[in-house]
């Protein structure tokens, strides 16, 4: 319970400023290595939307299995706003955020009112009803073909066209995304929000509606992956309804729930091991079976899924947090802790 | 008559994929009611079955040992997939748990892959390729067959849980936990025989359906939803309304395809789904039919 209560007031930003400045540097280290730069823009966009998912699932205790439908609002509304009606970047972001709130809240209000497994399938459901939309509007989408020509992202008079400069609008834009996450989290909303994934029936009693506050952060959530899936299309400029099918919304549950439910960096953290993860596995399985084809380095990803999640059912994040904190403090406090349990140990004596 | 011809013929079809579904819908609601996992890795039993029993006949054994044998391997990977991955996370949250059965997915297709290559595979029929003339409308034997094997295993079942002792002790389970459990019947050990049950039929409804839609590594992701889906539209503590919401399912599915595009399939069973889930939460039928498995 405490471990709660300090997830909660904790506003130090040191940690939170020397990642971004690494974060910063990093792209100098690595400017001419567009391969690491790439991911890293990769680990940007899932980060973005797994933010949003981590204050649903992790915050409001609420599964979602349809957000890729979102991630795809976004960049079909960019793509088209964009290519086909010659509009700025920014109107095709905003109108996307406008969209995806929209639909979310539309879908939201029944889809609350199911729990557990039923509220999974119907997002799932939700998602693979986009998804068709995607794939049957061939007037707007392209249908099955994809959508070409989306021109590159350009926000006051920049254009994003290298992954150099894109890495630095994703990077803020994902900081941007979890410092505004954390301050909800950190606020009256967070506290809520805590209590009714603790227990709704408890949380309703003592006056807080729970329906406003899981529409509201399911409808965040939304305008999270939209925004994601806008940045997204700028930034490959070729989408098709593949990339926003239902596994993709299953991958990002994925990316939350290893990362680390109930912790707002778990959604970063998630994202960059499931990065990492699959890009390792692309390149060490081959060796090791080399005559084989397809991409069967699942197995290795399906495995290892299933055994951190039975053996840290709590995420990876919280191991992170649990050992820098066990570092630090046997830096720091040393003494201190000597000191205490000396004095405890008298005080039995006595 | 033209129409009518097709209609039938496209009922044929629908019942056909709806008994595919019937046959893993009752696994969910035998695995859902025993342990509350929504088990995604339910339409790869499926797959596991229909391309060991393709290698098995390519070997050259006798058709029906080929379809025993498979049966049996899934049995026994699906008991293993319970000891190994649900029952020591089985405290586990919903989204963990669900992960979990995604994760031995991937597993399942991942080894599929290794095994069987990513190209569909085809599995001769079961008794010839000679199509039955019915009232102008042309179905294929394999129809049959699958309507047909369905319906003797949905009998077993019923006997299995009616009149035996482990049939009794998981359909106990099934109906209350917590009071089976105070009979000295362990659930831990039903959710095992669960498991494994279901992926049984799993397997048999993969080795039925592969002869008309081919097997390949991926055919269990859908398969598997649409099963669920049907479950839950029947209603999830409900074997007989599964079963009628399979057959449903199997028979939009074929109208929608039939009449309208193959495009929209999933999309119209998924809003059944939701209208389902937002008007009536505990299914279709379920005023209709009590409590039993």
């Amino acid at each position: 319970m405490d471990n709660n209560l300090t997830k909660i007031y904790n506003r130090s930003l040191k940690g939170p400023l020397i990642f971004f400045v690494v974060i910063m540097l990093l792209p100098f280290i690595f400017q001419s290595n567009n391969y690491i730069l790439s991911t890293f823009i990769m680990i940007g966009f899932y980060s973005l939307v797994t933010t949003g998912l981590t204050l649903l699932i992790g915050y409001a205790g609420q599964i979602s299995l349809g957000h890729a439908a979102f991630y795809g609002i976004g960049a079909y509304t960019s793509a088209y706003f964009t290519a086909t009606l010659q509009m700025p970047s920014w109107i095709g972001i905003l109108v996307g955020a406008i969209i995806a709130s929209l639909v979310s809240l539309i879908i939201g209000i029944p889809v609350f009112k199911l729990k557990g497994h039923y509220l999974a399938l119907a997002t799932l459901g939700f998602g693979v009803i986009i998804f068709t939309f995607f794939k049957e509007w061939k007037t707007i989408t392209g249908g099955l073909n994809g959508f070409f020509g989306i021109p590159p992202l350009s926000l006051f008079g920049i254009s994003f066209s290298t992954d150099f400069q894109f890495y630095f609008l994703i990077w803020i834009f994902v900081f941007l995304g979890i410092f505004f996450a954390r301050n909800i989290v950190q606020s009256r909303v967070g506290r809520a929000l805590m209590s009714i994934h603790g227990s709704e029936i408890a949380s309703e009693a003592i006056g807080i509606n729970i329906n406003k506050y899981k529409l509201q952060i399911f409808v965040l959530s939304a305008v999270y992956a939209s925004i994601a899936g806008s940045l997204y299309a700028h930034y490959v400029t070729f989408i098709n309804p593949q990339l926003f099918e239902m596994m993709t919304s299953i991958y990002f549950l994925i990316m939350v729930v290893i990362g680390g439910i109930g912790n707002i960096w778990g959604g970063l953290i998630g994202a960059a091991i499931y990065v990492f993860l699959g890009e390792l596995l692309k390149d060490i399985v081959p060796k090791i079976i080399p005559n084989a084809s397809g991409e069967f380095e699942i197995v290795f990803f399906g495995v290892l899924l299933v055994v951190i999640l039975i053996y840290m059912p709590n995420g990876i994040s919280k191991a992170i947090f649990h050992f820098i904190k066990r570092i630090t403090s046997s830096f720091k406090n040393k003494p201190v802790s000597a000191f205490s349990k000396k004095s405890t140990g008298s005080d039995i004596h006595d | 008559m033209e129409l009518t011809s097709q209609f039938i013929q496209l009922i044929f079809s629908g019942l056909t994929i709806g008994s595919i579904y019937a046959l893993i819908a009752i696994g969910f609601v035998i695995i859902y009611n025993i342990t509350g996992l929504l088990n995604l890795a339910q339409g790869d039993f499926a797959m596991l079955g229909a391309l060991t029993c393709i290698s098995f006949v390519n070997m050259g054994f006798p058709l029906i040992i080929a379809i025993a044998v498979s049966v049996v391997i899934v049995t026994i990977i699906g008991g293993l997939f319970e000891r190994l991955a649900i029952y020591p996370a089985r405290n586990s949250s919903t989204a963990t748990l669900l992960i979990i059965t995604i994760g031995a997915a991937f597993v399942f297709r991942g080894i599929s892959i290794l095994i069987w290559g990513t190209q569909p595979l085809a599995l001769r029929p079961f008794s010839g390729n000679q199509n039955i003339n019915f009232l102008d409308a042309t179905i294929q034997p394999q129809s049959l067959w699958a309507i047909g094997i369905s319906l003797l295993s949905l009998a077993v079942l019923y006997y299995f849980f009616n009149k035996t002792y482990l049939g009794k002790a998981v359909t106990a389970c099934v109906v209350n936990r917590f009071a089976a459990r105070l009979m000295g019947i362990s659930p831990q050990k039903m959710s095992f025989w669960a498991v494994s049950i279901s992926a049984g039929l799993g397997a048999l409804a993969g080795i039925v359906i592969a002869p008309i839609s081919g097997a390949s590594y991926d055919m269990g992701i859908m398969i598997g939803l649409k099963a669920f889906i049907a479950a839950v539209i029947g209603g999830l503590s409900n074997a007989p309304a599964a079963i009628a919401g399979a057959f449903l399912i199997g028979i939009l599915e074929s109208f929608t395809e039939g009449y309208l595009s193959s495009g929209y399939k999933d999309a119209i069973s998924f809003t059944l789904l939701l209208i389902v889930l937002f008007f009536m939460p505990n299914g279709l039928f379920s005023k209709v039919s009590g409590k039993r498995v």
